[in-house]
C-alpha cells in the first residue's frame, strides 16, 4: 500500500479507524438482533401468533394454499380428538415434554429434519402428521383404525413395516413414548412456517 | 520452543487423529445412501452421521486451540500464562472425547429421560455430546480465554490481533451455553440452537480463523502488521455487520415471523463480501512476494483457504440462501454440498496451513521440500470439489423432484431418493470421498516425513 499524503484518506491508514468501525457496526447489529429476538420469541411461544398452544392436538389440522398471502398455511378446524381423548393444557404439555425427550434421546434429528433442520437420510417431519401416506398405506398395513394408531404401531416397530429404499431401525420406543411423539407431530404440523414445505401433499404430475 | 507451542503440537496431532475419524465416519455415511440396509440395527445412519459431524466440531476446535497456543507466545513475547492447566485439560478433553465416542458406538441410545441427556447423547445436531462432556468443552474454552487474556496482561502488551481474539472468546464461550437446554417447543429450541451454530460457524469462527490467518501471513510472508490489522478489522466489521443479522436465513421456516425472510435474505446475500475481501488480500500479498516462501505447502493451503472460504461458504451459501430458492433447497443434499465446501474451505484448509508452519518451525526445516504435499493438496482439494459437485446434483434433483414437483411427502421423498440423478450424485460423492481419504493419508505421511527429517527446536527455560 503506497503512503498516502492526502489528508482525507490519512485516517483510513490507521488501523484504529477500522477497529472503531468494526465495534460500532457490531454494536448496532447486536441491538437490532436483540429487539427482533424479543419480538420473535413472543411469536413462537406455544400459544403465540405462529405457534399454536399444545392443546391444538384436540383439533383437526390442515394445510391449504392462501392465495392472498400466496403461501401455504396451516388450518385449525373442528374438534378432532387424538386417541379418543381430550387433553387439557397440562396434559398436553406433559405429553410434549415427554415427546421432546424421546426425539432427543433417540437422535431423530440425525436422520430426519424438523422444519427442515437436521439430517437428510429420512423424510422431513414438519408436516408428517398430514402425510396422505398414512391413509393410503400405513393404516391398512398396520391394520389400524386411525392415523394415530398406525403412527404408534409404526414408531414402536418400524422394522416390521419395511418400505422403499430406506428402513427405520427399531429404537426401542415404548407405547407411552410413541403416543407422545404422535401428539408432537400433530402439534408441529399446526405451526405456521411461512409456507414450508411448499405444497405439502400436492404432487404435480410430470409430463 | 515455548511450552505453549508443545501443547499446540499435541492439539494438532489430536486434531488430525479426530479428522481421520471424521473421514472414516463420512465414508460410512456415504455408503448408507447407495447400499440398502447397510449396518441397519448395528450402527445406524444416525450414529455414523453423529460421529462424522461431532468429529468435525472437535477436530476444528482442536485445530483452533493448537493454532492459538502456537502463535500466542511469539506474538506476546512471553510463555502462555496458565499453560500447565491447559496441558492438563488437553488430556482431560482427549479422554472425554474417547469416552463419548465409545458411548456413541456401543450404547447409541438412551431412554426418554434426563439420564440420557447427561450421559448418552443429547440428540441435538452438532451438540449431541452428553452434558457432562459439554461441560468439559466449556471449561476448555474458558481456560483458553483465560490463557490469552492473562498472558496479554502479564506481557503488558496487547496487539490488534490479540485484542480481536480476546473479544471473540466472549461470544464463543457464551453461545456454547445453548448446547445444554432441552426446550420442548421445537421452534424455540431451534431459535436458540441457531444462535450457537450460526454464531460459531458464521461469526466467531470466521473471526478466529481471520486472526490465525493474520498471524500466519506475518510469519509466512512478513506482511506488515499495520496492513494485516487494517484487513482484520475490516473483515471483523463486515463479518459481524452482515453475519449477525445473516442469522435470519435460519429463521425462514421454523415458525418465526415473516420479516426474517427479507432480513435473512438481504444480510446473507452480503455475507460473502468479507470473504471476497480475504481473497483480494491473499492475492495481493502473494503477488507482492512473487509467491516466494520457504513453506510452499503452508502458503498454498492459505490460498486454498481464501478461495475455499469465498467459494464454499460465500458463493455456495448465497446460491441457496435467498428464501425464494431456500423454500425448495432447504433441508436437502444441497445443504450438505454447501456444508462440506464451507467447513473445508473456511476452516480445514486454514488449520492445515498453520500445521505446516508449526511443523517447519518445530523441526527447524529451512525450506519445506518434497512432492508428497502436492499430491495431498491435489487429492484433498479434488476429492472435496468432487464430493461437493456430486452432492449439489443430488440436492438439485431432490429440490426439484421431491420438493417442487413431489410435494415433500414421504412418497415424494422416496421418489427423490431413488431418482437416477440423485443416485449418480451419491455414487460420485462416495467415489470422491475415497479420493479425499487417500489425500488425507498422504497428508499424514508427508507431515510424518517432516517430523522425522528435522531436529526438534530445543525447549525454552522461561518462567510462565
Amino acid at each position: 500500500m503506497p503512503e498516502q499524503t492526502d489528508p482525507i484518506f490519512s485516517g483510513a491508514q490507521d488501523p484504529r479507524f477500522w477497529r472503531d468501525g468494526a465495534i460500532s457496526t457490531t454494536a448496532v447489529m447486536l441491538i437490532v438482533l436483540a429487539l427482533l429476538t424479543i419480538d420473535s420469541l413472543d411469536v413462537i411461544a406455544a400459544g403465540g401468533a405462529n405457534v399454536p398452544a399444545y392443546t391444538v392436538i384436540n383439533q383437526e389440522i390442515g394445510y391449504e394454499f392462501d392465495s392472498d398471502k400466496s403461501m401455504w398455511m396451516p388450518t385449525i378446524g373442528e374438534e378432532q380428538l387424538l386417541f379418543g381423548q381430550k387433553y387439557d393444557a397440562a396434559g398436553a404439555e406433559a405429553m410434549m415434554d415427554k415427546a421432546k425427550l424421546v426425539i432427543q434421546s433417540r437422535n431423530c434429528i440425525n436422520c430426519h429434519t424438523f422444519f427442515g433442520n437436521g439430517a437428510y437420510y429420512g423424510p422431513d417431519l414438519t408436516k408428517a402428521w398430514l402425510d396422505p401416506v398414512w391413509e393410503k398405506m400405513w393404516i391398512p398395513m398396520t391394520q389400524s383404525k386411525t392415523r394415530e394408531e398406525a403412527m404408534v404401531k409404526f414408531l414402536m416397530h418400524p422394522d416390521r413395516y419395511p418400505t422403499w429404499a430406506r428402513q427405520m431401525p427399531n429404537l426401542g420406543i415404548n407405547e407411552e413414548e410413541a403416543r407422545a411423539v404422535t401428539a408432537y407431530q400433530k402439534w408441529m404440523s399446526s405451526v405456521h412456517t411461512n409456507g414450508f414445505p411448499a405444497g405439502f401433499g400436492n404432487r404435480q404430475e410430470q409430463r | 520452543m515455548y511450552k505453549s507451542q508443545q501443547l499446540a503440537l499435541k492439539y494438532f496431532a489430536a486434531s488430525l487423529f479426530v479428522f481421520g475419524l471424521l473421514v472414516v465416519a463420512g465414508l460410512l455415511a456415504a455408503i448408507y445412501y447407495v447400499k440398502f440396509g447397510f449396518l441397519l440395527g448395528v450402527l445406524d445412519f444416525s450414529v455414523a452421521k453423529m460421529l462424522h459431524i461431532n468429529a468435525l466440531i472437535i477436530s476444528l476446535l482442536m485445530g483452533f486451540l493448537g493454532a492459538i497456543y502456537w502463535f500466542l507466545p511469539d506474538e506476546l513475547g512471553q510463555e502462555t500464562v496458565g499453560i500447565a492447566l491447559a496441558h492438563l485439560l488437553f488430556y482431560v478433553l482427549c479422554l472425554a472425547v474417547g469416552i463419548v465416542v465409545v458411548v456413541y458406538i456401543f450404547v447409541q441410545y438412551g431412554g426418554s429421560d434426563q439420564f440420557a441427556m447427561w450421559f448418552i447423547n443429547q440428540g441435538r445436531k452438532y451438540v449431541e455430546a452428553p452434558r457432562w462432556a459439554s461441560i468439559g468443552i466449556f471449561v476448555v474454552l474458558c481456560t483458553l480465554a483465560y490463557n490469552i487474556a492473562a498472558t496479554a496482561l502479564r506481557a503488558r502488551k496487547i496487539t490488534g490481533v490479540i485484542g480481536v481474539l480476546i473479544a471473540a472468546m466472549v461470544p464463543l464461550t457464551l453461545v456454547y451455553l445453548f448446547a445444554f437446554p432441552a426446550i420442548t417447543n421445537m421452534s424455540v429450541d431451534l431459535y436458540w440452537w441457531w444462535w450457537l451454530v450460526h454464531m460459531w460457524v458464521e461469526a466467531t469462527w470466521e473471526i478466529i480463523i481471520g486472526c490465525i490467518l493474520a498471524l500466519s501471513l506475518m510469519k509466512l510472508l512478513d506482511t506488515p502488521r499495520r496492513i494485516v490489522e487494517i484487513w482484520l478489522y475490516l473483515e471483523v466489521g463486515l463479518v459481524l455487520g452482515t453475519g449477525i443479522l445473516g442469522l435470519g436465513h435460519h429463521y425462514f421456516w421454523i415458525g418465526t415471523p415473516a420479516y426474517w425472510l427479507s432480513i435473512g435474505g438481504v444480510f446473507s446475500a452480503l455475507e460473502p463480501l468479507p470473504l471476497l475481501g480475504m481473497v483480494v488480500h491473499a492475492i495481493y500479498d502473494a503477488g507482492k512476494h512473487q509467491m516466494k516462501t520457504t513453506n510452499k505447502p503452508a502458503f498454498y493451503w492459505l490460498l486454498a483457504e481464501a478461495f475455499g472460504n469465498f467459494i464454499g461458504a460465500g458463493v455456495w451459501g448465497f446460491m441457496m440462501t435467498l428464501p425464494q430458492i431456500n423454500l425448495f433447497s432447504h433441508g436437502t443434499q444441497w445443504t450438505v454440498s454447501h456444508g462440506h465446501f464451507a467447513f473445508y474451505g473456511a476452516y480445514v484448509t486454514g488449520i492445515l496451513a498453520v500445521v505446516y508452519i508449526a511443523v517447519q518451525n518445530w523441526r527447524q526445516i529451512g525450506e519445506v521440500t518434497g512432492n508428497a504435499w502436492k499430491w495431498a493438496f491435489a487429492f484433498l482439494n479434488l476429492g472435496m470439489i468432487g464430493m461437493v459437485g456430486g452432492l449439489l446434483i443430488s440436492g438439485m434433483a431432490q429440490s426439484f423432484y421431491e420438493r417442487a414437483l413431489g410435494g415433500s411427502t414421504l412418497e415424494a421423498f422416496m421418489a427423490g431418493q431413488s431418482n437416477p440423478w440423485f443416485m449418480q450424485g451419491m455414487y460420485a460423492r462416495l467415489g470422491f470421498g475415497i479420493m479425499f481419504a487417500v489425500g488425507f493419508v498422504i497428508l499424514v505421511y508427508d507431515l510424518g516425513r517432516m517430523v522425522r527429517k528435522g531436529r526438534a527446536l530445543p525447549p525454552r527455560n522461561v518462567a510462565a
